[in-house]
């Protein structure tokens, strides 16, 4: 199938989320709850942030009015599409007992379909991480991949850069290249609507729309050069796995130790972080399930082994973390474990700035 | 991934806090496995832990586990008969290297609990004599009150195919065994040091101390097999709890060469 794209305006966009839930999807994208940019169902455009926009830097993050109407006129927010893909909880099985001493019950895969509204290049970049941690290994997380195989992705080219967003120097952005169903560039009113899958370009069949010019196309690309030009922040990235893994006794480590609350807010809001504990709840009929819920290598806990925590201190649980994103990542599924979303910095309580950290280790 | 019930068919006190279990599975299928993975084992209602497989893998109708009871996992388990069931989910982790060992002399260092993952490499080694050269078991203990699989080891020395240099730190006047260190009893091994292969099997402060013992005596590090253990709660490569720098020893481990994960060692909390 050849792609073609098309321009859409306002009641192309309602009918792309009707047409998603027609299809059976439920729709998930960005709106506004808690003072903050979520992402959640979406019933139609009336659900999206319309002329907000968001103020981030290093422990900061405010909800703003833009001077128009903008649907996606911010960056990231605390959410990633992670939580939809790898659950912050999530059921794995029962265990009952019975006559034959015990019997376990896997928890269902789920069956609901996932339509992802408002994607950004970063969060491709994430996804596609992820898909290599849980469905490339030697193990298949079956969780996971029943979440995935069924989504349909519409990615947004952002139009506003974030003041902690750095993923022009990552190349993960800001203009998505690959990994999506359909892709929108967002002018006043009107969309550029891009497919890329057959999926996508079956479902913009479906929609009232206009066939798009040049001139639609070229300024989208200025859409793109913009953003990429107001990058809130710069990651010197090229050597930064040996630069990292040759520094492991930087001092640079006390110094960001003494300021880290050990909270894990970063590994909570970061897009490809994966990791998770499992606990046992015991209920009153006497069952066990058995729940899995996302860690933090910022916790002692998380690697206990009798007699001890490997990383007690904070100084080596920052740098489990920050080698990990940044360098074992790659030896480890062939890619950097950070896309540039910036959402460590903003959420970070005291404002650690992961490329800082990069640029003072690379210092001396 | 879920637990497979098992049977706790015998249980074995083996010395005092360390038991094992002889285990059967509720459907009568073999557990198939190789000498050095692990499995989670998970005691209903309690919790699910890491332990090595220290059975014969010739023999796939009984697993067979050796518990250190350490903590409330360890501990809830030490209370079980036989008769209870608990769950398995494995094997898991890369085995002992056996096949790349084939032809050289062979030297086992390892302390108390530790013989417990070499003990199935051990079983397979003399299920294949032929292949190799010299075996030496350097097996050293605090007393003479914790020397595990103490059957096994009678056997092993009344063999003229191998030797045991079984070594306790303190003994009673009178004990005619041989006291001291691990270390002493490796220098006591005779084997050809310059193509030996070494599997060693202690904390990690001890692994350390017994490849710097060995170096000296012209083992080289590419040449010596060690394990490592870390906090696991998948076992599958998709929890990160037992990352170090690149390897998850779930998966990569835990059976490594020291001289591909030495760096690891060398870096405090990495
Ligand atoms: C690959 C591997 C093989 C092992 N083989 C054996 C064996 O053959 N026999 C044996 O007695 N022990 C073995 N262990 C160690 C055993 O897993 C721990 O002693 C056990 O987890 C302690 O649990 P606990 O709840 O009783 O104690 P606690 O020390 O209170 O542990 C609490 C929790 O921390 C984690 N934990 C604690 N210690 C370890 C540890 N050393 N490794 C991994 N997780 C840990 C577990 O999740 C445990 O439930 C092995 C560990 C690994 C990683
Ligand atoms: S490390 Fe920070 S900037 Fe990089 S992907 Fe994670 S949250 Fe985003
Ligand atoms: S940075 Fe920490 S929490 Fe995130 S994936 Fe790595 S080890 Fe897990
Ligand atoms: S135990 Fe979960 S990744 Fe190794």
């Amino acid at each position: 199938m050849s792609y073609h794209p098309s321009m859409i305006g306002l009641d192309g966009l309602a009918a792309l989320i009707e047409a998603l839930s027609v299809d059976g999807f439920r729709v998930l994208g960005p709106t506004v709850r808690d003072d903050a940019i979520v992402y959640d169902d979406i019933a139609g455009v009336d659900d999206l942030p319309a002329g907000w926009t968001d103020e981030q830097d290093g422990g900061r993050y405010r909800l703003k009015r833009r001077d128009d109407s903008a649907l996606f006129g911010y960056a990231v927010g605390p959410h990633a599409w992670k939580r939809f893909l790898h659950p912050p909880l999530l059921r794995l099985w029962r265990a009952e007992p019975d006559s034959a001493g015990m019997k376990l019950t896997a928890a269902p895969e789920p069956e609901e379909r996932f339509a992802f509204l408002g994607v950004r290049s970063c969060e491709l970049h994430a996804i596609a991480i992820q898909d290599k941690v849980f469905l490339q290994g030697p193990y298949v997380d079956p969780h996971y991949k029943a979440r995935r195989e069924g989504a349909f992705l519409v990615a947004v080219n952002c139009g506003t850069a974030g003041g902690t967003c750095f993923c022009a120097s990552m190349n993960t952005g800001p203009r998505a290249t690959a990994g999506f169903d359909l892709t929108l560039t967002e002018f006043t009113g009107e969309f550029l609507v891009e497919p890329g899958s057959d999926a996508g370009a079956a479902l913009l069949a479906r929609l009232p729309q206009r066939a798009a010019t040049e001139a639609d196309i070229e300024r989208a690309r200025a859409v793109s050069e913009r953003t990429a030009a107001s990058m809130g922040r710069h990651m010197q990235a090229d050597g930064v796995h040996d630069l990292l893994l040759d520094n492991l006794e930087h001092k640079r480590w006390d110094d960001v130790a003494a300021r880290c609350l050990s909270c894990g807010n970063c590994t909570q809001v970061c897009p490809t972080c994966f990791c998770t504990a499992v606990s046992d709840v015991n209920d009153l009929s006497g069952a066990t399930e058995r729940t899995r819920r996302w860690d933090s290598c910022f916790s002692v806990d998380f690697s206990y082994i009798h007699g001890g925590s490997v990383r007690p201190s904070p100084r080596s649980r920052y740098r489990q973390w920050m080698t990990h994103k940044l360098a074992s990542w790659v030896d480890q599924f062939g890619t950097s474990g950070c896309v540039g979303c910036g959402r460590c910095i903003t959420w970070c309580p005291v404002g650690i700035d992961i490329t800082e950290e990069v640029r003072a280790i690379r210092g001396g | 991934m879920v637990p497979v019930p098992f049977r706790i068919a015998k249980v074995i006190r083996e010395i005092p806090g360390v038991y094992t279990w002889h285990l059967k599975s509720l459907d009568g299928k073999p557990f198939v496995y190789r000498p050095g993975q692990f499995n989670m084992v998970y005691q209903f209602g309690v919790g699910e832990i890491p332990v090595s497989i220290s059975g014969d893998c010739r023999e796939p109708d009984t697993l067979v586990h050796t518990i250190r009871a350490v903590g409330p996992v360890t501990n809830a388990m030490q209370q079980l008969r036989a008769g209870a069931v608990v769950g398995i989910r494995g094997p898991f982790g890369r085995p002992w290297p056996i096949d790349e060992v084939v032809g050289s002399d062979l030297i086992f260092v390892t302390s108390t609990i530790g013989l417990a993952p070499l003990r199935g490499l051990i079983h397979e080694v003399l299920h294949r004599r032929e292949d190799f050269g010299k075996v030496v078991v350097c097996y050293g203990t605090r007393g003479i009150d914790d020397i595990m699989y103490e059957a096994d080891l009678h056997k092993w020395r009344a063999r003229f195919d191998m030797h045991v240099h079984l070594t306790v730190h303190s003994a009673p006047s009178g004990y005619r065994g041989r006291v001291g260190g691990v270390v002493a009893a490796i220098r006591a091994a005779q084997v050809d040091w310059p193509s030996a292969q070494a599997f060693v099997c202690r904390s990690e402060t001890l692994t350390r101390q017994a490849v710097d013992t060995l170096a000296g005596l012209g083992v080289t590090k590419d040449r010596v097999w060690v394990t490592l253990e870390r906090n696991m709660q998948c076992a599958i490569g998709l929890c990160g709890h037992c990352q170090i720098g690149p390897t998850f020893v779930c998966k990569d481990g835990p059976v490594y060469r020291y001289d591909q994960i030495e760096p690891l060692y060398s870096v405090r909390e990495f």
